[in-house]
């Protein structure tokens, strides 16, 4: 008889791609709705983005189920820190209670691909991007999921520092207006929709800013 | 309270059937500054006196919030109040993302109730030394609970407990059966006033106590200082329409203050530290 190998995975892809992009006072976090499994659409209309804190808000992709039972996580572990610390937690230190959790479950990891954008402490806007075991940096803009690929070339040709020699290399945040932002996400996932199959649907975008947060909506191909 | 024979330990009845140390810790409650707690159909507000240690010193908290639709006021021990509160904090979030939902108030009091009564059943434990006034509003509505360091809780339309608080009970009593249409401003009022009964003449300043409501569609939280003292103005000035109230009440106090001239000294004197 054939040896008999284990063929079951805990994991599933759920596609989808997130963007994030920091500006001078605000923050823009953007995803698409689809949720996907194999080449099938489970469905068209599935949130990826969560507000965590006043002024912190997460988009994932990757596996779905897992980046809910993050999600759950986080709030609770907030809800200490409100009871503890009588204030809400910073960008900053949401960042790095994320990268905790992810590395937490090191040999289990959550199939979960972040970027955490908020307002740090003086108001800037602020983007933290990650890997499923908690590796984090601070950005000005960043990427994941299944059109990360597509987009993130795209975002350095736009927002990166003209020159890669000039040291320190940092990403400054975007000098570019609320609204050109805004412009530039529905730009990128436009392109990313027409060549990534797991993109599409409709595009949820959060600006995060001093007078709070605004939601708006965009259709997307839906092939 | 008397020291006899059968009270040193938590784990021995006396021959009347009491247990002494659980009734010695609902007298730490009786210590402690007062708190007061009514409900109406829609809200709940629980209000607190907060005397400091001296002047130099700030006052301890009493009120503490334990989740969007919860509130809790203690008195007695606020060292064993602030862990219990702490522990009530967790077991609603636990609820909440094991389930999505709010924990309901009967549920929150039934465990610290079992939780308490742990204490009166271990001999190397003792009991709780704080009594939970806990205010909260879930699917069926506004709640009051009060639970005691013996494990019992009851649920209330308005209660009052620590030091003076009959006097705040005695004012309650008179108008409880107006709080149930009350509205979310007459019961605010109506826990100001009881709370400075028990105050018996001293003035009610919004430095010296703490007031707190929860609603429909108000969560918990502590109402700021400025707030307090517009809603004591307010009714200060409308303090001559009490008139008659008041002049019945002072011939009751001065009765009371002469009975209990001879159990004040040392009442005043033992103000338990732990609870100012």
């Amino acid at each position: 008889m054939p040896i008999q190998q284990a063929n079951w995975s805990p994991y599933d892809n759920n596609g989808g791609t997130c963007v994030a992009i920091a500006g001078a006072d605000y923050c823009v976090i953007a995803a698409d709705t689809r949720m996907s499994t194999g080449y099938n659409i489970l469905t068209r209309d599935y949130s990826k983005i969560i507000q965590l804190a006043d002024k912190s808000v997460m988009a994932s992709s990757g596996f779905q189920a897992d980046v809910r039972a993050l999600q759950k996580v986080l709030e609770a572990r907030h809800l200490v820190y409100q009871h503890q610390h009588n204030k809400q937690m910073s960008c900053p230190a949401m960042a790095q209670l994320l990268s905790n959790t992810l590395y937490y479950k090191r040999f289990f990891p959550y199939y979960s691909f972040n970027v955490l954008g908020g307002l740090d402490s003086e108001g800037k806007g602020c983007v933290f991007t990650y890997d499923a075991v908690g590796s984090y940096e601070r950005v000005g803009y960043s990427s994941q999921g299944s059109g990360s690929t597509l987009i993130m070339p795209f975002l350095d040709n736009q927002l990166k520092s003209p020159s890669p020699l000039l040291l320190p290399a940092k990403d400054a945040v975007t000098p570019l207006s609320e609204s050109e932002a805004a412009d530039l996400v529905k730009t990128c996932f436009a392109s990313a929709t027409e060549r990534d199959i797991y993109t599409g649907d409709k595009l949820e975008i959060l600006v995060l800013n001093a007078e709070g947060i605004r939601r708006e909506y965009m259709e997307l191909r839906k092939d | 309270m008397f020291r006899n024979q059968y009270d040193t330990d938590v784990t021995t009845w006396s021959p009347a059937g009491r247990l002494f140390q659980v009734e010695y810790a609902m007298e730490a409650v009786k210590q402690g500054s007062a708190a007061i707690g009514l409900r109406s159909k829609t809200h709940v507000v629980l209000a607190s006196v907060n005397k400091a240690n001296s002047e130099l010193s700030s006052h301890q908290k009493k009120i503490f919030k334990v989740d969007d639709h919860i509130g809790v006021a203690i008195a007695g021990l606020t060292a064993d109040g602030r862990v219990l509160s702490r522990y009530m904090r967790s077991e609603c979030i636990n609820y909440s993302y094991s389930y999505e939902s709010k924990l309901p108030v009967g549920r929150l009091v039934v465990q610290l109730a079992d939780k308490a009564q742990v204490c009166t059943q271990r001999s190397w434990k003792r009991p709780y030394g704080v009594g939970l006034l806990v205010g909260g509003l879930d699917e069926s509505g506004a709640h009051l609970y009060y639970n005691c360091p013996s494990g019992n809780y009851f649920e209330y339309q308005a209660f009052a407990m620590g030091s003076r608080s009959q006097a705040a009970k005695t004012y309650m009593e008179r108008k409880f059966e107006t709080f149930t249409e009350s509205s979310r401003e007459n019961l605010v009022k109506d826990a100001l006033f009881a709370l400075r009964e028990t105050l018996q003449g001293e003035k009610l300043t919004s430095s010296i106590c703490t007031v707190a409501v929860v609603g429909v569609g108000e969560s918990f939280h502590i109402l700021d200082k400025e707030t307090v003292q517009a809603l004591i103005n307010e009714f200060e000035i409308a303090g001559e329409e009490e008139a008659p109230a008041n002049e019945a009440a002072p011939q009751d106090q001065g009765g009371d203050a002469q009975a209990g001239a001879a159990d004040q000294g040392p009442t005043d004197q033992g103000v338990a530290p732990m609870d100012i």
